[in-house]
């Protein structure tokens, strides 16, 4: 805790030091939330999409809390650009994989070639593939819609 | 006339989306500020969403996630679960509805770099001179 | 203006309302909504996907195309807001055009 608000104290950049120590203690469980809500879509209320907006809103509470430069060293706009990227090809090529593998685009049960689990528990699987390309895609698009947003277009300090 | 509040009671959902909609679109035609006007188009985005929600509601029914298991061994009624469809195509509108409202956002800071203003009446002046 | 705009508002609510006399009351589980193909994902999709989650089997698997393409329709929203904002610092005094 003391190493905490050492560091904090010594960067002299956005909110007050409460606002900077809670938010950085707060921001790991925000993110494992977030992957739980991802991966446990199946059994619980969630998916990609929502799981995908809580990942990329502690990114924005961050940006909030210290200042944009400080969020953009941990994902930064290079990176965020190839996780928009990578997400929207895991589901188009997903799809993709299964026309290859003699079924129609998007029948996850084609997949049964490469891996046999069954048709049906491939179904399951497919499910879960497409859903952590949504939530990459998700995750990194609603960071670069508030870094560019709130920087009016120039990723340094922002709000 | 008892047969009017009776139908009126019966539907009163419909009111609330309609009134919440025209709510939205006084703000879209009667606004001279363009973030209002954004703003009421997320109103009214939210009171088609409500709307489209509330037609998959059954009187009495559970969330749709079942018990695996069971659905498996005995089947499940259809009466007794809420119609899943109108939540799929609501989550994909939400998303639009935040990938619309983050553009709008963009040209609008575009225009505000522009004209200086985001007042309907003076950026058609700056444009007419 | 201002009464035109809260005239023309007033005007499609009522238009709405009576064409809400058609529809049917909130909750019928007999309403053309839950009646012709939700049945179907509600009673099968389990035994076809083992998803227990009605919504994440239907969104994934019997409309993925709907959910391949909002995909790709928040990818364009983000690319769609860095060319049109995103700007050099270095050149902050002549991007005013």
């Amino acid at each position: 805790m003391k190493l905490l608000q050492e560091q904090t104290q010594k960067l002299k950049i956005g909110e007050s030091l409460i606002i900077q120590t809670a938010s950085r203690l707060l921001i790991p469980f925000i993110q494992l939330f977030g992957l739980y809500v991802i991966v446990h879509g199946h059994y619980s209320p969630g998916g990609g999409f929502q799981g995908g907006v809580i990942l990329g809103a502690s990114f924005v509470l961050l940006a909030l809390a210290f200042d944009q430069k400080f969020s953009m060293q941990y994902m930064s706009e290079k990176t965020s650009g190839l996780l928009a990227n990578t997400g929207a090809l895991i589901f188009v090529g997903t799809g993709t994989l299964c026309a290859i593998f003699g079924g129609l685009f998007l029948h996850y049960s084609a997949l049964d070639v490469l891996i046999p689990l069954g048709p049906i528990e491939w179904r399951s699987f497919g499910i879960f593939i497409v859903e952590v390309g949504v939530g990459l895609a998700v995750m990194s698009n609603m960071a670069i819609l508030f870094w560019v947003l709130g920087s009016n277009g120039e990723m340094d300090e922002g709000l | 006339m008892e047969q009017f509040t009776a139908s009126i009671i019966a539907k009163y959902n419909y009111w609330i989306y309609v009134t919440l909609m025209m709510i939205g679109f006084y703000a879209m035609i009667g606004k001279r500020n363009l973030v209002k006007k954004l703003i009421g188009m997320n109103i009214f985005q939210t009171a088609i969403i409500l709307m489209f929600v509330s037609s998959g509601v059954k009187i009495g029914a559970k969330i749709p996630i079942l018990d695996k298991h069971k659905a498996l061994e005995h089947g499940i009624g259809v009466a007794g679960v809420v119609n899943p469809l109108p939540h799929v195509l609501m989550l994909t509108a939400i998303v639009v509805s935040v990938s619309v409202t983050g553009v709008a956002l963009a040209i609008l800071l575009r225009i505000y770099r522009k004209y200086g203003t985001l007042d309907e009446d003076e950026i058609l002046e700056k444009l007419g001179k | 203006m201002k009464a035109l705009a809260l005239f023309t508002t007033l005007v499609t609510g009522a238009v709405l309302l009576y064409g809400t006399m058609d529809f049917p009351a909130f909750g019928d589980p007999q309403s053309p909504a839950s009646t012709h193909i939700s049945a179907y994902f509600i009673e099968e999709a389990v035994h076809e996907t083992h998803v227990p989650n009605l919504v994440t089997a239907v969104l994934g698997d019997y409309r993925g195309y709907d959910t391949m393409f909002e995909t790709v329709v928040i990818y364009c929203a983000g690319l769609a807001v860095i060319s049109v904002l995103r700007r050099k610092k270095s050149d902050k005094e002549d991007s005013r055009s």
